[in-house]
Order: structure tokens, then sequence, then C-alpha cells
């Protein structure tokens, strides 16, 4: 593991954007699909770089997605762009038809994940996307928590045979990894080894799980935590390897609690070796307007929260 | 087969009557699929694949052959007796059509079928995909052609004027959509669903280049061909007015036969008529 | 149900001019506390939603879920600050409560929501607010109300392929009560409407699906009102008004500049809303100085 302590911030979707030119320069099947965004997504900075491999389609991404499929048809690599909304449900079916059925490489880099699209309220705030896009084949599914370790996401999607979803914030999140962190798809990356109870985090709320872990390794109660940066392929092994030692387990997920990470944790302790379990994230509810600070307290999605559920859930250990 | 070598009017007017023939053959079989939108689209489909378009059968992926995309899926039974004829495949497989195993899907996937250039069947969404085809052949400075088949209901999809508005903004002239405008969807008519006269309209308020033909004139269907290619401002439609269920009089332009297979007898009385 | 009173349409510009300049202010304001919100889309349409709801639409603030009033759908809903003014100006909840825009609690959220006294429809994931008031307009034929359904729809919602769907289901359902009016500033969020997408024939195109088709000045507002009037008149077809607008109208450091579809700085924004403030309090007329706050 390499960890370093946070020095400055930066929002996921800006390192997706400055990694794109990198690869732009790399790799010249690399393209760029944008629906009128591209400020806010940052693949303005690809725009203007490479000017030829960058289609703007407009407000219009059903059409976008399909595209992508025709450029992946004809041996490019497309990078589709937009809010985590509008990616995952306005184009759902497109992305599940012509994209992941003929398994083709476009990679749907989507920001405004949950609650960092915060005072957007509720029409961009994805907090249902991972359960759609999880429960499609072939689809590998990623939200990195940090910089750092998107820069090494986007490589890896690029490389992945077949479609990635993969979930950026608005916000900007500490910077957590170094530039040499070993992130893989499908290896959950471990911050913490302890022994009294789990926590398995993804995406911004990795920061609200090493808070809480400290908060409790004060107590005296020692955390192990997972950065599940891939929710598709689960790192089962990690998560049984943890489970089976901890006896305890507590999801944390900017989304619903119903479908993402939660889900997916709890079908696989279900299978394979049942554990007392408790998922933080939103309570099958829509959230609103807001601070991205406020709403996480307001919906029980912050660090204290994530205190009382590891010490709940300590409580139903065998 | 390159563009040019093809064959006279009268010889594609008999491929046209052998893919019918194969299509409903094909249908009997499976015991299911889509008549009507099948025989309106046969002459349609011989044009592109047997005079017009730039292939290479043995080599199926060769990167500077024409690109198809069969965006009214369901209508797939031609194709894929265009794609036997032609051969990218063992004609026997027409025989598996829809079965399990087979290479034949019921709506086209192309890691399945060699030939195929795009997976289809979801309304309203070929177009993009020729779209994106279109643009990188462009970037890749490939000198390939991009032909689009919708049907007339799935104009009713937004997403198809997402398409239009896009591929007129990026001026891709060697896009060409071919609607097989039978004017009978699943429910009615266009006009009883969804009107979508007047259609050129439509489609020159977009900036397309728009033409009008009888889609089982083959002459016709030859020279509009053409004139798509000859036009370099940008994608042109072709708006090819055909007959659903054409050329067995019982299935013409009836609503009944959008997506149900013909008997034994019903498939014999339509061979009779489609002749030897 | 008008709020203004109507000795002739020289007093009702006046009058309405007045409003519109009111609820730019507050609409600047709004945003400017927030630090955060869409101030070029809001100034483009701030006559149009003037003449909306002070002088065309029959609404009752006091009754905000009578049946008969007529709907409003902001389908370019990230611009719900200045609908929130409207509302608030109009008596659905205090002027106070703009303080309030994209906090926690509060019913003034970053997009439309259904449950903001006043807001007849969520919105704000563009291209679906036409396909809604279809359904409104449809119940209210069935109802035999004869309410109409109003719908502002900004220039780059016209990319989204769910527009077309609607305006055909409007069109062949023969829907004359809907009444759309598509704030045309030419500019989206990545740059102008020509280099992002292809607005083409826009004129022809709403012609081809059936459509009543007038063009304004969408700044003039005798010319709005008078459109307003003829749509209402027209039978048998629904009308789009295609209103040409500035982006930014009305604070000049906005005024065509695409990338103030977003807030760009708020320090800016927020001297220029003390200016705008004290110009009011100024107003030799008296109007605007005690509804400022």
């Amino acid at each position: 593991m390499t960890t370093a302590a946070p020095k400055r911030e930066l929002p996921t979707r800006h390192a997706y954007g400055e990694t794109l030119v990198e690869l732009g320069r790399e790799d010249d099947r690399i393209v760029v699909l944008e629906a009128d965004i591209s400020k806010s997504t940052q693949t303005y900075r690809f725009a203007e770089a490479f000017p030829d491999r960058f289609f703007n389609v407009g407000v219009a991404e059903q059409n976008m997605m399909c595209m992508a499929a025709g450029a992946a048809i004809c041996g490019r690599i497309p990078f589709v762009s937009t809010y985590a909304v509008f990616g995952s449900m306005r184009a759902c079916e497109q992305m599940r038809t012509s994209v992941a059925y003929p398994k083709l490489n476009v990679n749907i880099a989507v920001s405004h994940a949950g609650l960092t699209a915060y005072d957007d309220g509720v029409t961009h705030q994805a907090v249902e996307d991972l359960g759609i896009v999880r429960s499609i084949p072939n689809m590998t599914v990623l939200q990195p928590c940090d910089a750092p370790s998107t820069r090494k996401a986007v490589r890896a999607a690029v490389e992945i045979d077949g479609p990635v979803y993969l979930r950026l914030t608005r916000i900007a999140m500490p910077i957590l990894y170094d530039d040499n962190v070993d992130f893989q798809i499908g290896k959950a990356i471990r911050l913490r080894t302890g022994g009294d109870v789990t926590i398995v985090a993804v995406g911004d709320m990795v920061f609200q799980a090493r808070e809480a872990a400290e908060r409790l390794a004060a107590q005296g109660i020692e955390v192990d935590l997972l950065d599940m940066h891939t929710i598709k392929p689960l790192d089962v092994d990690a998560l049984l390897d943890s489970a089976t030692k901890t006896g305890a387990v507590v999801t944390a997920e900017d989304h619903n609690v119903l479908g993402g990470l939660g889900s997916a944790v709890a079908e696989a302790l279900g299978e394979h070796c049942p554990t007392p379990l408790l998922r933080v994230g939103l309570q099958d509810t829509f959230a609103q307007s807001g601070s991205y600070g406020d709403l996480l307290r307001h919906y029980g999605m912050d660090a204290s929260h994530l205190v009382e559920a590891a010490q709940r859930v300590m409580r139903r250990k065998q | 087969m390159a563009r040019g070598q093809a064959h006279d009017v009268d010889s594609l007017r008999e491929i046209a009557r052998q893919l019918r023939i194969d299509s409903l053959r094909m249908i009997h079989l499976a015991g299911g699929g889509h008549p009507g939108g099948s025989l309106s689209a046969a002459d349609l489909v011989t044009a592109l694949y047997f005079h017009e378009m730039n292939l290479r059968s043995e080599e199926p992926d060769w990167p500077d052959r024409d690109r198809f995309v069969l965006s009214k899926g369901h209508g797939c039974p031609v194709l894929y007796a265009a794609l036997a004829r032609l051969g990218y495949f063992d004609p026997q497989h027409l025989d598996t059509l829809r079965k399990f195993g087979t290479i034949l899907q019921g709506h086209p996937d192309m890691n399945k079928t060699p030939g195929l250039d795009a997976t289809t069947g979801s309304l309203g969404q070929g177009l993009s995909v020729g779209l994106g085809m279109a643009l990188i052949g462009r970037l890749d400075r490939r000198a390939y052609r991009v032909f689009v088949m919708l049907g007339c209901g799935e104009l009713d999809e937004g997403q198809v004027w997402e398409a239009a508005m896009c591929a007129a903004k990026y001026r891709v002239a060697n896009l060409t959509a071919v609607i097989d405008y039978n004017q009978l969807q699943l429910d009615g008519t266009n006009d009883e669903i969804m009107p979508l006269e007047p259609l050129e309209d439509k489609w020159r308020s977009f900036n397309w280049n728009a033409l009008r033909i009888d889609g089982h004139d083959m002459p016709a269907i030859l020279d509009a061909l053409r004139a798509a290619r000859e036009h370099e401002q940008g994608p042109t439609v072709i708006i090819a007015k055909t007959i659903k269920g054409k050329g067995v009089s019982f299935m013409e332009d009836q609503l009944d036969w959008h997506g149900v297979a013909p008997n034994a007898e019903q498939l014999e009385a339509a061979l009779v008529e489609l002749g030897p | 149900m008008t709020t203004v009173s109507q000795p002739g349409i020289k007093d009702t510009t006046q009058e309405l001019a007045r409003w519109a300049r009111l609820l730019r202010y507050d609409t600047l304001r709004m945003i400017s506390n927030a630090a955060s919100g869409h101030p070029g889309g809001c100034m483009s349409m701030a006559e149009i939603l003037t003449c909306l709801y002070f002088h065309e639409m029959k609404v009752d603030p006091q009754q905000p879920d009578w049946l008969d009033r007529d709907r409003f759908i902001l389908s370019k809903g990230h611009c719900a600050p200045i609908l929130y003014a409207a509302l608030a100006r109009k008596g659905y909840f205090p002027v106070d409560e703009l303080r309030n825009l994209r906090k926690i609690g509060s019913f003034l959220h970053g997009h439309p929501d259904i449950s903001t006294p006043g807001v007849d429809m969520t919105s704000g994931c563009l291209g679906q607010g036409l396909s809604a008031a279809v359904g409104m307009a449809m119940a209210g034929r069935i109802d035999r109300r004869d309410y109409r359904a109003f719908v502002v729809i900004g220039d780059g919602e016209m990319n989204e392929g769910q527009l077309w769907e609607s305006a055909a289901s409007a069109s062949h359902f023969r829907l004359d009560r809907i009444i759309v009016v598509l704030d045309f500033n030419a500019l989206q969020f990545d740059g102008t409407v020509h280099e992002v997408s292809n607005p083409g024939d826009v004129r022809g195109r709403w012609k081809s699906l059936g459509w009543n088709v007038l063009e304004i000045d969408g700044h003039d507002i005798p010319q709005i009102l008078d459109a307003l009037r003829q749509a209402d008149e027209c039978r048998g077809r629904p009308t789009i008004v295609v209103a040409h607008t500035i982006k930014g109208k009305g604070v000049p450091f906005m005024e065509g500049d695409y990338l103030w579809h977003s807030l760009m700085d708020n320090d800016l924004l927020t001297s220029f809303v003390k200016e705008m403030h004290d110009e009011l309090q100024r107003d030799p007329d008296g109007f605007d100085a005690d509804r400022l706050w």
C-alpha cells in the first residue's frame, strides 16, 4: 500500500481530464465524445489539444453513446463524458445494447457522482447509477477516490477489453495516494489493517471511512479498511479475507444502499461467508440541494455515522 | 465485390427475388421473425450489397470496406440472405435462424455473424452508430462509406434526430441513410400512430440532402445511391417508398404480417407468387 | 388573474419592464448568495417569464393547486432562480426565502422541484419538459378544462431527441393549449449553438412538425405579449414562439459570453448586485425601493 498525507485537493474529474490529454499524446486511437458540458467534465482539455479527435455532439447523450459504439467498431478507443445521471440513465439502453452487448471498448467517464453534485439538487445527483451499470453484463465499474488513483483508473480502462464505467466527483477530493499507487482493476487497496471491524468504502466515502477509522482507533477499535475502487468485478477474495478476520462489515458509498457497493458486498458475503453487515449510504431516498458536508451529515453518511455503524455492527458479532 | 463490377438491373431484380424467397423460408423454419419488413427492404438491400457497396466477402474485416448498419434490426433475415449469397458464410446457416447456438440471432449480433458491421435491433440507434463509423472513417482518411437502413416507425425515436443534427454539424458526406418507408409500424400506419410527413422537410431542416424514390424501382434506387455518392457537402437521406410484404399479394400492406412467420401452406402460396 | 393594471399598452410595457428588472436583481442576488447557479440563461428569459407570470398566465398564488390554473414548465431547469424570483414576487412564498437558494432544508433546490409552491413540474434534465406538457394538455382536454401549458425551452435542448418526440406528439394530438417559448440565446454550455450543435432551419423544422411558429425579439415586451395572444388564439395545433434573446442580457459583462452560462466570477457578480441594488433604490418612482432585499 502506498499512501501519502493529504497535501492538496482535486476533483477526480480534473485528474480524468488531464489524463485524457496524456493518453491522447501517447495513443492516437483515443477519441473523446462530449455532450456540451466539456468545461465541467474537463474534456475541454482534450478538445484543445486534439480538436480532430474530439466530438461535441450537443445535448444528446443517447446519440453520443451509440456514436462511441460506431467509433469503437472502427478501431478507436472512445471516451464518452457527461454527468453520471445522464450517462447511466438517459443513455442506459444505448449503453446496454449498442456498447455492452457487443462488448465494445467504450469508456464511459461520468462526473457529478452521488452527493458530490451537492447543490445542483436531485436532477444532477446520480445515486442509482452503480446499481444500474453493475447489472449490465460485460461492464467494468470503477470509482477511484482521489486524483492519482483516477489517473491510473483512466489508463486501466483503456487496457480493458470491453466497456468501463468510471464514476467521478464534482467536488475536490483530498490526495490520498502517491503517483505510484498500485491500482489494479478488481484489486481492493487495504488502507488500514485491523481485526475488529471491516469498512469497505468506495469513491469519496473512502475519506469519511478513513476519518471514522481514526476515531475508532482512538477508542481502541482497529478497522480493516478497504478502498473498493472496483465495484465490478468485486474483489471477493479481499472482502472474504477481511470479513473472516473481523466478523463484522460496514460498507460506505455515496449512492443508494440498494444496488451499489453495499449490495455487491452483501451478495458476496451472503454466498460465501455470512457476516453481520451494515450498509451506509442513502437509505433509499432522494437527497436535496445543500452543501456536500451538510448532505452527508443529514443523510447519515459522514464519519460520525460510520463510527456509529461500526459500533453497532460489532455488537452483532457472534 | 467492388462497386461497379456488379450486375445489371435484371440480374439485380433476380437477386432480390431470391432474397425474398430465402427470407420467407428462413422465417418459416424459425417459426418467428418479421417477413413484412424483410420483403419491403429486399430491393434496397440488393442494390446496396450487389451493386453499390465496396466489399470483400473473403475478407470481412477489410478496413476499407463500406459499412452497413441495419438500424431496423428486425428486418435481418433479408440481410442474412444477402450475406450468405455473397459468401460470408455457408447458406446452410440460413436454416438455423433464431435457433439455439445459431450464428443468426433474432436481431443482428456483430460478434456472431460474419459480415455484420454492427449489433442492432433496438430501434433508433443505428444512425448514431453509423455516424460514429463515418466520422472515424474520415479521421482515418479512409474512403469507405457508411449506409444505415432505417425503418419508418423508428423515426419516432428522438435519437434519430439527435444523430441527424450531429451528422449535419460534421457534414459527413460519407454517411447515407436509407429509409425503408413502408408506412406501417407495429400498431398501425404511420399516420395513425405518429405522422411523419412532410418527411423531406424534416431532414432538410437539419441540413441533409433528401431524396425520395420508389424503393422497389431498381434503376431509381441505383440512381439515388449514385446521387448520394456524388453529394459531397454533407449526409444524404434516401426516402424509399416501399410496400410492406412486397412480392406476396396476401402480405402486401398487411399489418398482421409485421412479425408473424408463414406456416407451410402460406409459404408454399408465397413461393408460387414469387416464382421458381 | 393578472396582477398589473392595464390602462394602456405603454403603461403595461413600462410596468412589466420594471418587474423584469426586479426579477433580474433577485436572480443575481440569489446566485451571488448561493455562490452557485446559472445566471446567463436566467437573464435571457427575464422579459419572457415576466410577461408570462405578470400578464398572460391565469394563476392564483393563493391557490397554487387551483385545477384551472395555467401550467408552467421550466424545461431549461437550470434557470430555476429566475422562476423562484417570479414565484416569490407573485406571492407564492416570501421573498425572504430567496436567500436560501441551494441550501439544505430549503425548497429552493438547484433545479425546480414540484414540491416548491407554484412549481408545476420537476425539471432540470434537459429535453423532458415538453413531454410533460403534452401529458398535462391531454389531461386538460379530457377533463374539459381550458388551461394552457406553457413551456420555456433552451436552444441547447433542441439537441435532445426527446424534444422532437414530444413535438411530434403535441402536433399529432392537436394540442393547441401548449405554448412553447424557445429562449434562443444561441449559446450553450460549451459555446455557440453553431459550434456545439447545428440548429439548422429551426423555424422550418417546427413547421415540418405541424406547429404554429412565431418569431420575435425575446426582450421586446410588446412583441412577447402579442405573440402570446396569437398563440392563445391559434386552434388545432400547438404554438412555438421562437424568441431571439441575448444570454446574460442586462449585465454588461455577461452579455453574449457563453462562459457565464455558469457562475464565472462571484466577486464580479456580487459587486454588480450591489450596484444594481443602489441603482434600484434611487429609482425615482419608488416602484422598486421597498421591494429590495
